[in-house]
């Protein structure tokens, strides 16, 4: 282990990491608008729209992110659509994480009995209301533990981003094995680097997840 | 214009190739799948023992394995395990070797998932009506933990699919390193061929992936209970 070269270039690796974590952020925020949308389209199963949401999401659920972003990358620009690797980045991870998201905020939905809406309905409120304050709070705490498990998915996923020349972590980290063959301290401080971004978010979804107090009427 | 692109497909042997390189994706997840299941199995078992310093190892891996992204773990055994121990593993090898140990650590925790989810008095009762210890779990408790398991676990095979096209960057020739070749080798008499072959590879992944996602979920449903 060579402890200067890796003090030499924490600093690169601080840098990748904020690079990570705001397309992560970024990433994560779009695929949550994106996935409540569409999957308030599909529980009020509005025609046509539905369908189109529905093929949205086979095709981004069944192909791996790398192929979509070399698809935003590299074909793209032959159509004359060019987007930097950042705007890829975030287009790609969006696509990727509105159908997931998409899917775990419907099982929440689904998981709201039919009942609980008949009756804010009949007690007089809009269906605005009906949404914001019976059906959304209680899909939410259901779609938490899936919600969760996404969030990191997404971050792990941001990974696969230095393949359209995008220097976040594993491309400092691919950058420094070429050009000073220091594969050890390269890997070690990724690995490291990882674990600072993931384990406390991993750490606070089990603990909020333990903490969580489901809606559970009726049953 | 470019409209006459997706033509490089038909040229030569390009998509013969292409399938070939499909197939190498394909058989490597499913050469992981297999020793992940059976691995998981084991694990799951394992798991499920109150032994503290036990649990303590297979939450730790467990964890690692699971925050670590996969390519992560790709350049960890390609790269780290040629420099530290001086081995030389291909990168079909070390693919196989990551996916084994990832989808060991998923498998696992689904299996363990499943067996804590059947109720203690499915044990009980079969003991109550005199069955051994064998025979409560070959007709109990297996039947009901493969019913939840089978589901999650080809989910996983998707998933396992899915995560083969990071391989391409460790240098395995597969369906996306056949794909550049071809653009390569088209770039100046097809000029546009990213946007086709990128296109196809795409679809290539969905028929591959979408059967199989298809049926874990219609096994859901006809297994709900």
């Amino acid at each position: 282990m060579d402890l200067d070269f890796i003090q030499k270039y924490t600093p690169m690796y601080i840098e990748a990491g904020v690079i990570t974590l705001r397309i992560a952020f970024i990433g994560i925020l779009g695929s949550i608008i994106i996935g409540l949308l569409c999957s308030l389209i599909r529980y009020y199963k509005i025609p046509i729209i539905q369908r189109l949401v529905g093929i949205y999401i086979e095709l981004s659920r069944n192909t791996p992110l790398l192929i979509q972003l070399f698809f935003l990358y590299f074909g793209l620009p032959k159509v004359g659509i060019v987007l930097s690797s950042e705007a890829c980045a975030i287009v790609g991870l969006i696509f990727l994480g509105g159908s997931y998201m998409s899917e775990a905020f419907r099982s929440g939905l689904e998981a709201v009995h039919n009942s609980q809406i008949e009756m804010g309905l009949s007690l007089g409120l809009t269906r605005y209301q009906v949404i914001r304050y019976v059906l959304l709070p209680q899909a939410i705490s259901v779609s938490i533990p899936a919600f969760a498990a996404n969030v990191i998915f997404l971050i792990k996923e941001t990974s696969v981003f230095s393949a359209v020349a995008l220097a976040d972590l594993m491309f400092v980290a691919k950058d420094l094995i070429g050009l000073y063959y220091k594969t050890n301290e390269a890997l070690l401080m990724l690995v490291i680097a990882y674990l600072i971004i993931l384990l406390p978010i991993s750490i606070l979804f089990s603990l909020l997840e333990r903490k969580l107090r489901y809606a559970g009427f009726g049953n | 214009m470019q409209d006459l692109g997706i033509s490089v497909l038909f040229q030569g042997k390009n998509f013969i190739r292409l399938l070939g390189g499909l197939w190498i994706t394909v058989r490597i997840s499913l050469i992981s799948v297999i020793i992940s299941i059976l691995l998981g199995i084991v694990l799951g078992m394992i798991m499920t023992m109150k032994n503290p310093v036990i649990s303590a190892i297979t939450k730790i891996y467990l964890e690692f394995v699971r925050i670590m992204p996969q390519l992560v773990l790709l350049f960890l055994v390609y790269f780290g395990v040629t420099k530290a121990f001086g081995i030389h593993l291909s990168g079909e090898l070390s693919a196989i070797i990551v996916f084994s140990i990832w989808g060991t650590a998923e498998m696992g925790d689904l299996v363990r998932g499943a067996l804590v989810s059947i109720p203690k008095h499915q044990y009980e009762s079969g003991k109550a009506i005199g069955l051994t210890n064998i025979q409560i779990f070959r007709y109990i408790i297996i039947p009901q933990t493969v019913r939840r398991l089978l589901p999650l676990a080809i989910n996983l095979v998707t998933r396992m699919i899915k995560t083969t096209s990071l391989i391409a960057l460790i240098g395995v020739v597969e369906v996306v390193k056949v794909g550049q070749q071809i653009i390569d080798a088209s770039r100046l008499s097809v000029p546009s061929a990213a946007l086709w072959i990128y296109g196809v590879i795409f679809f290539l992944y969905f028929i591959v992936c979408y059967p199989i996602s298809l049926l874990a979920t219609k096994l859901e449903k006809v297994w709900k209970d």
